[in-house]
């Protein structure tokens, strides 16, 4: 009798499995999805183009969130003093609460409402009748009960629908309060192709109400924002113990564990690290028109890749007493790394592993699995842009359609007082000319061997056909992938919320993560994964025919 | 029971219309209820007297969940039981999902039971059929019968062909059909023709030519129908000759709504005509 868990003789080619994955479709959706489905060949410019970003062919069960998710559970989620109000119906309003495991340190002012879920409660008269008084109502009673420093109001579909105009809402009561920064974001759910036009909403508003409000200078050497972050399991705090030991100020991070006044002052840090490339790229490049900050990309998932960027943001600095510090750190942190690497690898090195995963986190996380000595065989974003995959010189390249015109783009202008570059235009070409790259994102696909298979929105389907063609040793993805990819016995990893697990950037991190890796793809429960009547059909039949 | 709704251009008059209408079903001995379906919650003013009626959707606001049948429907003229399901201000809200509240409301509550020995359903539909909500009486059979008020106005000719498609969409899954068109006339020339014409392309007949009469406006003012204002007007007897022959219509279609260039070309046709 044949099993699941029974390796096929024969290895499946790159041009096999794509090609199986897209047989049981009709025409027209295989010819779609093949536009989405790359076999890699990497750093060779010959790369035929990957189609990303485009709407999700209905039928198709997609791994996808929503706008709404994007905004409010992605980018906003993880602030901890402003106060998160969901204007909609209590369903969506689930979101609103600690989903995605931020973690936060209320640090000594104590702020901190992420504990909570604050929801109109839109009832069908709501609907009916409009639910702009029940929405000033529900920040009158927030304001009144927490007297927090900012509102943040959250459109869901209902809203978009009916037309509440949250917008002036907002505005009154902020014009009412005089001490409450109260704004709104109309990130229906509905809205562009993916969570990735929440984050676009979400940050255009993050950029026009909350950065650049406090001007008082911060205590501190090295200021720098963390852009992209979104300390989720204590991703952050692992990330923040590293800039301290170094020396390093970070004035702000977009967004874990922040608070308003961090959003309020990041304009006065000099350098923008990038994490996320997918979600928040245009506000540095919005940060540098308009303030003079210049970005770069740096990644804190992985050991090495952590020491790199350190060195990167040192460099750029370019003072002695820092480069000095972050190499000290490097030394000092490096040996528990390589230690626990002496002794996983043994176990890992050979075995393979699938991510479909954010719009930058599935590029992050192969670092992990490059020092596991682990192959990542097949890779892909959620959300993720075509200059996610093939880097940021596909740039002028890209067509905009009409659900990307659908998704604002401030116009932004160098500030009167506030625009100052940070170094003069000779000291960054010096830099440049060294070698140092800003605004630079090479994509996924460059570091994807040659003849893997790069996946944009892949579904439920085609999950489960890649581990059945491919079996992998690790599947990483989401909640809605889990269970159904666990079900295939193959042990699954979410790399959204890190199931229970995490830290897992920076030093310390690296080290939890070879540990968790190491104990699912070595665990010998999957092999005993078998049902009771594959192995002792209790009912036995034939047909009367036979 | 029938079930008729009414439909029609804005401020062709299908309020004025349907409420005269009532009042000649009323004469000929027929037990009938007026929904209006109308954020303006004016569509039973003439049967009543006056504009005095709660809404379903105020009373549900205000009472909740405890919602009687006799808190929501009110007797008027010749005890006609009028409902106006009302809605929210202009320009907030959702108008077409409270129609779908207050039909339910309605419904759950009995309005409809054989019980309630009704002959007839009249709903009045606010304009033009412009979303879900207000395609909601022509739905799920809420529904059976639809008659359009049209005049020789242009607007109103097109409005009537727009609310045909929605019949056709809707008759194609259900048992609404089309009962035909009811000119109230706005003296444009050659009006009469030219809507039996259009009636006859839509593949349903002029049910009856309405004139045009000042003794409308004159009860209206009164808040009374033609008929209770003054019963023995000739526009009174125009009403009873509609209300008889909707009592004894049989003629029930799938309209085939026109394509625009015919529909222009109908109002070449005739009003270039002189």
């Amino acid at each position: 009798m044949a099993t699941a868990t029974k390796k096929k003789l024969v290895q499946w080619g790159p041009a096999e499995v794509k090609s199986a994955l897209l047989e049981k479709y009709p025409p027209k959706v295989a010819r779609k999805r093949a536009k989405q489905i790359m076999i890699n060949e990497a750093q060779q410019n010959e790369t035929p183009e990957l189609t990303a970003n485009v709407r999700t062919i209905p039928g198709i069960i997609t791994m996808r969130g929503c706008t709404y998710a994007g905004c409010k559970g992605v980018i906003m989620g993880p602030t901890r003093d402003i106060v998160n109000l969901v204007h909609g119906p209590i369903g969506c309003s689930f979101y609103a609460w600690l989903t995605r495991r931020n973690q936060t340190d209320a640090g000594p002012d104590g702020e901190n409402y992420m504990n909570y879920c604050f929801s109109t409660d839109m009832q069908e008269q709501d609907i009916i009748f409009g639910g702009e008084k029940k929405l000033a109502a529900a920040i009158q009673e927030a304001y009144d009960l927490f007297h927090p420093k900012s509102i943040a109001v959250f459109a869901t579909c209902p809203v978009g629908l009916i037309g509440d105009d949250i917008h002036t809402v907002a505005k009154n009561m902020k014009e009412k309060f005089g001490d409450c920064n109260v704004y709104a974001f109309s990130c229906e759910g509905y809205k562009g192709v993916s969570q990735s036009a929440g984050h676009h909403i979400a940050n255009n508003q993050v950029f026009r109400h909350l950065v650049g409000q406090n001007d008082e200078v911060k205590p501190g050497k090295y200021k720098i924002n963390l852009l992209g972050e979104y300390n989720i399991g204590g991703d952050g705090f692992e990330i923040d113990r590293i800039f301290q030991k170094c020396g390093i100020t970070c004035i702000s991070t977009f967004s874990g564990n922040s608070t308003y006044d961090q959003f309020a002052s990041s304009h006065t840090a000099d350098l923008n690290a990038v994490m996320c490339h997918r979600s928040i790229n245009y506000v540095a490049d919005m940060m540098e028109t308009k303030y003079g900050i210049p970005w770069i990309k740096v990644n804190f998932i992985g050991a090495k890749a952590t020491a790199k960027s350190l060195r990167k943001i040192a460099e750029y600095f370019g003072e002695k007493a820092l480069i000095d510090t972050v190499e000290k750190v490097i030394a000092e942190e490096m040996p528990e790394v390589e230690a626990a690497l002496a002794e996983i690898t043994p176990r890992t090195e050979g075995k393979t592993a699938m991510m479909f995963v954010g719009g930058s986190r599935a590029h992050h996380y192969k670092e992990l699995f490059d020092e596991l000595k682990m192959k990542t065989i097949s890779a892909g974003y959620e959300f993720g842009h075509q200059d996610d995959y093939e880097g940021r010189q596909v740039l002028p390249n890209i067509q905009l359609d009409a659900d990307s015109r659908n998704i604002e783009e401030l116009e932004v202008e160098p500030d009167e007082t506030r625009f100052k570059p940070r170094k003069s235009d000779k000291e960054m070409k010096a830099l440049e000319k060294a070698g140092y790259r800003f605004k630079h994102y090479d994509g996924l696909a460059a570091d994807m061997d040659k003849g893997t298979l790069i996946i944009d929105d892949l579904n439920q389907y085609e999950a489960e056909k890649l581990v059945e063609l491919m079996k992998p040793d690790i599947f990483c993805a989401g909640i809605k992938e889990k269970y159904s990819i666990q079900k295939l016995g193959v042990p699954m990893k979410q790399l959204h919320s890190y199931d229970s697990g995490g830290p897992y950037a920076g030093f310390q991190g690296a080290i939890n993560f070879y540990r968790e890796i190491d104990r699912l793809v070595n665990s010998k429960v999957w092999g005993f994964m078998k049902a009771p009547w594959q192995k002792n059909p209790q009912l036995s039949g034939s047909f009367a025919w036979e | 029971m029938r079930k008729v709704a009414i439909y029609g251009k804005g401020g062709i008059g299908k309020s004025t219309t349907t409420q005269n209408t009532v009042a000649g079903l009323v004469e000929l001995g027929r037990k009938v209820m007026v929904v209006g379906c109308d954020p303006k919650a004016d569509s039973t003013r003439l049967l009543l007297g006056g504009l005095a009626q709660k809404s379903v959707l105020d009373t549900l606001r205000e009472e909740g969940e405890d919602v009687e049948l006799d808190d929501i429907r009110k007797k008027g003229y010749g005890g006609t039981w009028c409902v106006e399901s009302g809605g929210p201000e202009p320009g907030v809200g959702c108008a077409g999902r409270g129609i779908i509240t207050s039909i339910n409301m309605l419904e759950s509550l009995g309005a409809y039971e054989e019980s309630e020995g009704l002959d007839y359903a009249f709903y009045d539909v606010l304009g033009d059929v412009v979303c879900g909500g207000f395609a909601m009486p022509i739905r799920d059979g809420k529904a059976e019968e639809i008659y359009i008020v049209v005049s020789g106005e242009m607007m109103a000719m097109y409005a009537a062909n727009n609310i045909s498609k929605g019949i056709m969409k809707f008759a194609q899954s259900g048992s609404v059909r089309l009962g035909g068109l009811i000119c109230n006339s706005r003296a444009v020339d050659n009006e009469k023709e030219m809507i039996s014409e259009f009636a006859k392309k839509l593949g349903t007949q002029m049910i009856y030519f309405v004139p045009r009469e000042n003794d409308v406006q004159r009860a209206e003012i009164n808040r009374k129908t033609v008929i209770e204002w003054k019963p023995d007007a000739k526009q009174a007897d125009e009403y009873r000759g509609l209300a008889k022959s909707i009592d004894e219509n049989t003629m029930f279609v799938i309209p085939k709504p026109l394509e625009i260039e015919e529909l222009e070309k109908l109002l070449m046709d005739y009003g270039l005509m002189n």
